[in-house]
């Protein structure tokens, strides 16, 4: 698979999602997907079929308002059809705007911030208890680390060293009210990260050959976890979306919309060249 | 007197099960020794976890244990665990369907004149009101092996909530009656029904036999099982009585008395007194004078009934 035309892929379906439901997580939906999109279609063994196998890999998505990321994933994976995603928050519908296991492919629900790390540390060493070869994958926004309970498990899964644990920060460096850095000061995750006993490597998030070696050098890191800091572009791939606080959460216009679909399709046929 | 703590039948039972079963893990947040589990973690360090003093993070990290196969355990102090983590355990144990036992020790005033940060007055509304979430109060050692014996059964989540000190026997090696999720009709009473829970039990049934011997008829359900609360045993004893008492170690805010009560004004409407803490920091006391200057006692319970009959 051509991974870097499939980002711009699965942004068309997000973007779909987010018009058609009129509501979402759009900008961190962007920023995040090219790490969705390396870990589902490259990294991880889940699939529809081994999904209640216990060997598969786990992921939990703890920034849960990016679900419609997941979402655009999850379908492309066969994990449920297409014309669900136009029910995505729609009365009634299990697709609702954040992750819940009603939903074949998401095992976790989330959607309060903090919780995601240390439930997959609770994944990880069940793994090691059982002496089963999977690993343990979670997503957490940059704005969600300053939820106390984050640290609470960058404690322990540093205590633990689940080598089959690897946590990503998407680091869009945006949250609702502003820059991350101005709502509360986050430099340097780097260093915050190592101190608690991770093994931390910093990439371009949107780059899916450096997601994809990061990925690698993750699963041949023993003795330790590792911390992904994923330098991501909030809104990434719309022009007009990218680095704007205003788009975590703004639905677009049909003029937006067209705008975005078109730029998102040029991008894809070039990827595709 | 009993000097065993319903906590030691709790890890007695744990390690009963943790013998055959490697699934079956405990947690601990620094509370190993509090919750009595010391022999656990000392015998089955494989199956134990110790997080520190993170009550967050020991309920998120069972909900991970338990979504990939194992029966999580987690014991904390209830003051915390129903209140620090009551997110953790709405979200990870409740709404994502795991199966962690929450398991909150001294509950109640069991930690006396430590003061209000270490009273769990609140436990019972808190985890009751989490939808998907179960609340169990056994009354005594031999109720508290039956119940762990039928959570280990199961696959849902539950918050348990036991006392830190011994408490008298109120029924026997052979004689605990129990069904999962059925009060225990300790007696009936066509006067008064008094409806309890953990350790109120106690004064309930002492209460019971007292009032009978001066002619009021008294009867006591012990309702372990709050929530789901047994609906048709309340329904029951309150139709056959003329009033009904709830006691509960716990404020008489959205406790057991205020679940009570929406039963009997449905069902069969009674005058109900419910008898619990106030709506305030608990006076400075051990366990025992916490309870009676709150009347929180067989002589307060008989007053009570008389005042009800009057």
């Amino acid at each position: 698979m051509n991974l870097k035309a499939n980002s711009y892929k699965l942004r068309q379906d997000i973007l779909d999602i987010v018009y058609h439901a009129k509501g979402g997580h759009i900008g961190g939906d962007m920023s995040v997907i090219d790490t969705l999109n390396v870990l589902y279609n490259k990294q991880m063994n889940i699939t529809p079929e081994n999904f209640h196998d216990p060997d598969h890999d786990r992921f939990i998505l703890s920034k849960g308002h990016a679900v419609e990321a997941l979402y655009a994933v999850l379908c492309q994976k066969g994990f449920f059809p297409r014309e669900d995603l136009k029910t995505v928050s729609q009365y009634l519908s299990k697709y609702i705007g954040h992750p819940n296991n009603k939903v074949n492919g998401i095992e976790m629900n989330s959607g309060s911030l903090g919780h995601g790390l240390s439930v997959a540390i609770g994944m990880a060493l069940a793994g090691k208890m059982d002496k089963r070869d999977y690993r343990v994958y979670v997503v957490m926004g940059d704005g969600e680390l300053a939820e106390g309970s984050v640290w609470e498990g960058a404690m322990a899964g540093g205590h633990y060293k689940l080598d089959n644990l690897c946590a990503v920060i998407d680091r869009n460096r945006l949250q609702i009210s502003g820059t991350t850095e101005y709502v509360m000061n986050q430099e340097s995750q780097e260093e915050r990260w190592a101190t608690f006993g991770w093994h931390v490597i910093s990439i371009d998030g949107n780059d899916v050959d450096a997601l994809d070696r990061a990925f690698d050098e993750a699963k041949a890191t023993k003795g330790k976890p590792t911390l992904i800091v994923a330098n991501t572009t909030k809104g990434c791939g719309v022009s007009f979306m990218e680095n704007k606080a205003a788009w975590h959460h703004k639905v677009p216009t049909p003029e937006e919309y067209e705008q975005g679909m078109a730029e998102l399709k040029a991008k894809e046929a070039a990827a595709n060249e | 007197m009993n000097k065993i703590a319903n906590k030691q039948v709790i890890c007695e039972v744990l390690m009963e099960k943790a013998k055959e079963d490697r699934d079956v893990v405990v947690l601990c947040s620094d509370s190993r020794g509090s919750a009595s589990l010391t022999p656990f973690a000392d015998t089955y360090p494989d199956q134990f976890v110790e997080v520190g003093i993170a009550e967050q993070s020991l309920v998120s990290i069972s909900a991970g244990l338990a979504k990939c196969g194992k029966k999580a355990y987690a014991a904390s102090p209830a003051c915390f665990l129903s209140t620090r983590s009551m997110e953790q355990a709405k979200v990870d144990c409740a709404y994502s369907h795991t199966n962690v036992k929450l398991i909150g020790i001294s509950g109640g005033v069991s930690y006396g004149a430590l003061g209000m940060t270490h009273h769990s007055a609140t436990d019972i509304a808190d985890m009751a009101s989490i939808p998907g979430m179960r609340v169990y109060l056994p009354s005594d050692r031999f109720q508290t092996r039956k119940l762990m014996e039928a959570l280990y059964q199961d696959d849902q989540t539950a918050y348990i909530r036991v006392g830190r000190n011994a408490v008298p026997d109120v029924y026997s090696e052979d004689n605990c009656p129990f069904e999962m999720d059925k009060a225990t009709v300790i007696g009936e009473g066509t006067d008064v029904a008094i409806i309890a829970c953990g350790e109120m039990v106690e004064a309930a049934v002492a209460a019971s036999k007292e009032l009978n011997e001066q002619g009021i008829s008294a009867g006591v359900l012990d309702m372990y099982c709050v929530k789901p609360l047994d609906e048709q045993a309340v329904i029951r004893a309150a139709e056959k009585a003329k009033a009904v008492i709830v006691i509960e170690e716990h404020t008489r805010i959205g406790g057991l008395g205020s679940m009570v009560c929406q039963v009997v004004a449905a069902n069969a409407p009674r005058k109900v007194t419910c008898m619990g803490l106030p709506d305030a920091p608990v006076i400075t006391g051990n366990s025992r004078e916490v309870f009676d200057y709150y009347h929180l006692n067989k002589d307060g319970i008989i007053a009570a009934a008389k005042e009800l009959l009057k």
